[in-house]
């Protein structure tokens, strides 16, 4: 894959899918404790999302903060717009505003469903770490 | 590598009248946490509010600093 396609194929999956997630390693198996967290919030919702692993090939990083023009890893984009991070996440996650973005329900111990959801997760539609490598 | 007093400065000289701390997470100059309360921030998404903070350290977030998580207010209140 050519840096111009992993470009292309980010770009279609955050126009793609309504709420896509780029982390390290997977919402399963998460590789660093920010994209832990943030896919803890997710999940603690209850929504569907999609999920990129950006680790497989160092390039998937190189463009996607060349995108977004956000330097860090993990990434959340709701209806093709940069939400934030990590700690824009959480906080939107406890305010709330997550959920209300999202349509999703708020869980009532907001606080602690963050740091120890396991929930089984939702992907979207298309299975992206898959795709990506092929 | 980069302090958390090195970090501050930088933080205070582009934006002037901040209130700004920086909390070095592990102690080994990668991972940092700065709060930082600016007028500036006032009528910006929270996305822009932390691009402001982020543009400070240019490459250098993701680079030598691995991590640098963030946290705005203006002196209004957490918005």
């Amino acid at each position: 894959m050519t840096s111009t396609e992993i470009r292309e194929f980010i770009e279609g999956a955050i126009a793609e899918n309504p709420v896509m997630l780029f982390m390290k390693g997977s919402p399963e198996q998460p590789a660093c404790g920010f994209s832990a967290r943030t896919a803890a919030c997710l999940n603690a919702l209850g929504v569907r999302y999609a999920a990129l692993d950006v680790l497989p090939d160092p390039r998937i990083r190189e463009e996607l903060t060349g995108l977004s023009n956000w330097p860090t890893v993990p990434q959340l984009f709701v209806k093709g717009e940069l939400v934030g991070g990590c700690d824009i996440v959480t906080e939107m996650y406890e305010s709330g505003e997550l959920a209300e973005l999202l349509g999703a329900e708020q869980p009532e111990d907001a606080e602690d469903a963050a740091t120890q959801s396991e929930a089984p997760v939702g992907n979207g539609r298309v299975p992206l770490e898959n795709r990506l490598d092929q | 590598m980069p302090t958390s007093a090195e970090l501050k400065q930088k933080i205070e000289a582009a934006l002037p009248g901040a209130l700004v701390s920086v909390e070095d997470l592990t102690g080994g100059g990668d991972h940092f946490r700065a709060e930082v309360v600016s007028d500036r921030f006032e009528g910006l998404s929270r996305i822009q509010q932390h691009k402001l903070v982020y543009d400070v350290f240019g490459a250098d977030v993701g680079g030598p600093i691995h991590a640098l998580s963030i946290k705005t207010s203006t002196s209004g209140g957490t918005q």
